[in-house]
């Protein structure tokens, strides 16, 4: 088969050594009962000739962004992505390595791993970052549950404006410990909600940029938090980071978010990677690994996985998480992204989106009945408008005119029916943009 | 000058602040085609960052050399023999990647509307169906991101089912040669764990187990084949037992590469399954990860699998049917680990039915002629035939001064990454040991005479072992200072708080 050097004779020897006529006799203790008995039903054998061209022909089935003009966002953008991150973080000695259980032989990953806990605890302001989670859904599903073990409390307030793909994968993770999340009604503030609560919360979650686009002053949050003894937890948009300041640095305890946005592909969602940073004092209840640096017998700077006493195969029951893998190679391609681009570059990344998505929202505004959903607050490349008429159609018009339009936020949550969110890259060329305001000014 | 890398004269791992000088660029952007924007006027003094990025600034070679010579310290299942156990370092193969990477696969957004990604949702829908038949379930959610996420989903699933019959269980039933994860995602989930023993044969003390079970059981987490590699020839019992008690049995997946083909977790009596695509078929590790765990359940479970679920209209078109009233909820955010899913695809696509089934046949015999060439030195705790791994004992070595660990290191400098040392924990100075059916017989007898020679080494010169590895960019390291003082993220010299540079 394929990938099993074995010959023939290799099996003949290896069964004398053990005594046996064939391979089948070592599987007695399988009861008869329960054996299968017939070959599965499933395709193939395919030769790598066969299966590429079969591979072929169902992607090219697929319309990809690189036909379609892209315009959709809610966490994932179709971003520009360097030769070199996929050359590097394509190497098979990162790639078809383990978890570094065994450093020396592991140096590589755990240097990277250490490289990006410094690089997103800097972004977000914050004092630590643990080595990755799986997606910014379960990073914020996990810094809730960080936020009941260390108040002892119950509930989670989560605004309404937080991707509402981490608001329903953290109401699983919390209702699955006994506790439950709480969003603001549709016609209800966040400060209304925080002020009919009975109860101080074990945290308040909020999006930065959040889900319209707004970019808003979170301090005054993160004080109310702190004043009732509750946790502030934001998750952010890496990229918006660049340009606006840190919620470290606003006073927030935990910071989390969708990795995707640095070099990582769309891939149909997966797999990118979650960030997971906090403030000095929660260090040791992080939730999976963390890498930190010490020395060998011999005074050489060298890096461990740390900590390790929060984990599942050191404290099983009594670990601050079950998360065992995580998104490593994922990490890295985040880690040579962020390399590359340098701190003048990934801000150059930002602002050339802000200014492309200023520039298209300007344009489609003058059109009857645009607006912004929530002009209360500025918006940098994401951003939520309203539409003279049905989303759903406005969005089938343009994909007859070979554009992803934006999403339908009413498929989202009823309150934002009627909205359309629009996301920016720097991809996006000035005439890529005309080209959207020129169809949309035909629409109807 | 000497040949070598950067790192083989350094005094340290070296890092990519370590290369970063102000003004570097390692990559340069259109310029704009757009008025620009004023970033401190648009945010104003309040929401305008102040803090710097804390991003080293470094030309494009410098960050190849350094990745290069970063990759050039790692040690991964393409430079050689990495037999750790429960695992499963199989070859990962290399169509794989190119499948993944096809912009048809790649390059496509998770919002797009479903009629601009046809090709992609039949593959899968086609891979939910390949798994259900692998595993004997009816029905198989691709969303959980890993084996441990998958756990957390299949006990919310048996919750669901549970609570749906009226009931209210707190206790799952975990067998103390158990991973982890199943207790910690017990816990997770809010449950009370109950250990139940290994027998002398090493498998579930069914005695043991009927004196657990009751009225508050939930039910019972198996792996199987266990982390001792040994197959629980007492699985219909131990599910009658469970059933009888009204639990219902979870299976991890993570030891499925031994069964493929022969028998599966539908059929045992298992009512919930995770198989883990990074274990069993074939995708990478990844340095840790991205994983994919993928869950199975029997049909009474589908309702509550997280949504949104495929489904298929009269007229064929597949589409994403978010409306789950009965669901747990959404684990993972859209579809799951897509590119994972299609990389594992491609490997059960070119091995077929027989192919499958090959891969459980070599990888248990690979397994049972490397614990036979080890015998003579190296006993198993259980002397049964094993499957697909086997654990080692080194209580004898230990007596004779050398540990797990001292072995373990020493492997090493033979060039081999060493089994998982000290687990499971039912074993005296455990070393684990999988080699997977894609190493060669000559690599398997390399193994075994390497761990031979180290064995004559305890005697003979025990200094090779205390000292070693003798041949990597570090030597031991020091892991209690590491835990004393985290040091987790660099700093500029001189310790200046807050990040360094722009």
């Amino acid at each position: 088969m394929r990938y099993i050097p074995h010959t023939a004779d290799d099996r003949a020897a290896m069964l004398a050594a053990l005594g046996l006529s064939d391979t089948g006799s070592l599987f007695e203790d399988i009861p008869a009962a329960a054996r299968l008995g017939r070959p599965l039903r499933v395709p193939g054998p395919l030769t790598e000739m066969e299966l590429q061209a079969a591979m072929r022909r169902d992607a090219a089935k697929n319309r990809s962004t690189e036909d379609l003009v892209c315009f959709l966002g809610g966490q994932f953008y179709d971003r520009f992505i360097p030769s070199a991150v996929g050359a590097l973080a394509g190497r098979g000695e990162f790639a078809t390595s383990y978890t570094p259980y065994q450093p020396e032989l592991s140096q590589g990953t755990l240097a990277v791993i250490y490289e990006f806990q410094s690089m997103m605890a800097g972004l977000t302001g914050l004092a630590a970052a643990q080595a990755s989670m799986y997606d910014g859904a379960s990073a914020v599903a996990e810094a809730a549950l960080l936020a009941l073990d260390t108040t002892h409390r119950l509930t989670v307030v989560m605004d309404r404006g937080v991707f509402p793909e981490s608001r329903q994968v953290a109401a699983t993770y919390v209702t699955a410990r006994g506790g439950r999340v709480v969003v603001p009604a549709a016609d209800q503030s966040l400060d209304e909600l925080l002020a009919s609560l009975a109860e101080p919360p074990a945290a308040v979650v909020v999006q930065q940029p959040d889900v319209m686009g707004r970019v808003r002053d979170l301090r005054p949050l993160a004080a109310w938090a702190h004043e009732r003894g509750a946790l502030a937890i934001a998750a952010a948009d890496p990229v918006a980071l660049a340009l606006i300041e840190p919620p470290g640095r606003m006073g927030f305890d935990v910071v989390v978010g969708e990795g995707q946005p640095l070099g990582n592909g769309l891939q149909y969602g997966g797999p990118t990677f979650g960030f997971f940073c906090v403030q000095e004092a929660l260090v040791r209840r992080l939730p999976g690994r963390v890498v930190g640096a010490t020395h060998d017998g011999s005074h050489k700077r060298g890096y461990v996985l740390t900590l390790q006493a929060r984990e599942q195969h050191i404290r099983r029951e009594r670990a601050t998480s079950n998360i065992c893998s995580n998104h490593s190679l994922n990490a890295l391609q985040a880690t040579i992204y962020l390399a590359l681009l340098g701190p003048e570059g990934l801000r150059e990344v930002a602002r050339l989106s802000a200014a492309k998505a200023h520039y298209l929202v300007d344009r489609l505004t003058a059109l009857p009945g645009f607006a912004r959903m929530a002009p209360d607050a500025p918006y940098l490349f994401e951003v939520a408008l309203t539409v003279p008429g049905s989303v759903a159609d406005l969005n089938r018009y343009l994909l007859d005119r070979g554009i992803l339009g934006g999403w339908d936020m009413g498929r989202w949550d009823p309150a934002w029916a009627g909205g359309w969110q629009l996301a920016v890259t720097e991809q996006r060329t000035r005439a890529e943009l005309d080209q959207l305001v020129e169809a949309v000014s035909t629409w109807q | 000058m000497a040949v070598g890398t950067d790192w083989q004269q350094a005094d340290r791992t070296p890092l990519i602040y370590d290369r970063s000088h102000p003004g570097r660029r390692g990559v340069r952007l259109p310029a704009p085609d757009v008025p620009a924007v004023d970033e401190a006027a648009l945010l104003g003094p309040s929401l305008a960052r102040t803090a710097p990025l804390g991003l080293p600034e470094v030309a494009e070679n410098d960050v190849v050399r350094h990745y290069t010579a970063l990759s050039q310290m790692n040690y991964g299942v393409d430079t050689g023999f990495y037999p750790l156990g429960s695992c499963t370092m199989k070859y990962n193969p290399k169509v794989n990647e190119w499948v993944a990477a096809l912009p048809g696969f790649q390059r496509v957004h998770p919002l797009q509307p479903e009629e601009t990604v046809p090709g992609l949702l039949e593959l899968l829908a086609m891979m939910e169906e390949i798994l259900g038949e692998i595993s004997g379930m009816d029905a198989v959610t691709l969303q959980p991101a890993a084996g441990a996420q998958g756990e957390l989903t299949g006990v919310l699933l048996m919750r669901a089912l549970i609570r749906a019959r009226g009931e209210e269980r707190h206790t799952l039933i975990i067998p103390d040669s158990a991973h982890g994860t199943n207790p910690a995602t017990a816990a997770m989930a809010g449950y009370r764990v109950a250990v139940v023993p290994s027998n002398v044969r090493g498998g579930v003390d069914l005695a043991a187990l009927r004196g657990l079970v009751n009225g508050d059981t939930a039910g019972l987490m198996l792996t199987n084949p266990n982390t001792l590699g040994l197959f629980e020839d007492e699985i219909l019992e131990i599910a009658e037992v469970v059933h009888q008690a009204g639990g219902l049995l979870y299976y991890d997946g993570a030891n499925a590469n031994a069964i493929l083909g022969e028998v599966r977790p539908g059929d045992m009596g298992f009512d919930v399954v995770h198989l883990n695509l990074h274990k069993t078929f074939s995708t990478p590790h990844g340095g840790g990860g991205p994983g994919s765990g993928p869950v199975g359940v029997k049909a009474v479970l589908e309702p509550f699998l997280p949504g949104p679920r495929l489904r298929r209209a009269p007229s064929g078109e597949l589409s994403w049917d978010g409306d789950r009233p009965q669901s747990i909820g959404k684990v993972r955010s859209y579809y799951g680990n897509v590119g994972i899913v299609l990389r594992a695809l491609a490997y059960i696509l070119s091995h077929g039915p027989e192919g499958l089934r090959d891969v459980a046949h070599t990888a248990v015999l690979n397994a049972n002629y490397l614990r036979w060439r080890l015998a003579d030195r190296f006993p198993t705790r259980y002397d049964r035939s094993v499957m697909h791994e086997f654990v080692l004992t080194l209580a004898g070595q230990k007596e004779r001064g050398a540990s797990a660990l001292d072995v373990a290191k020493r492997l090493i400098d033979y060039g081999v990454y060493p089994p998982t040392v000290y687990f499971p924990l039912v074993v005296k100075e455990a070393l684990m040991v999988e080699p997977t059916e894609t190493e060669s017989k000559e690599t398997l007898d390399r193994f075994a005479d390497a761990l031979a020679a180290i064995d004559k080494e305890i005697d003979a010169t025990p200094e090779a072992l205390k000292t070693a590895p003798h041949h990597t960019p570090v030597g031991r390291l020091d892991e209690a200072e590491a835990a004393r003082r985290p040091n987790i993220r660099w700093r500029a010299a001189g310790g200046a708080e807050g990040p360094p540079g722009r």
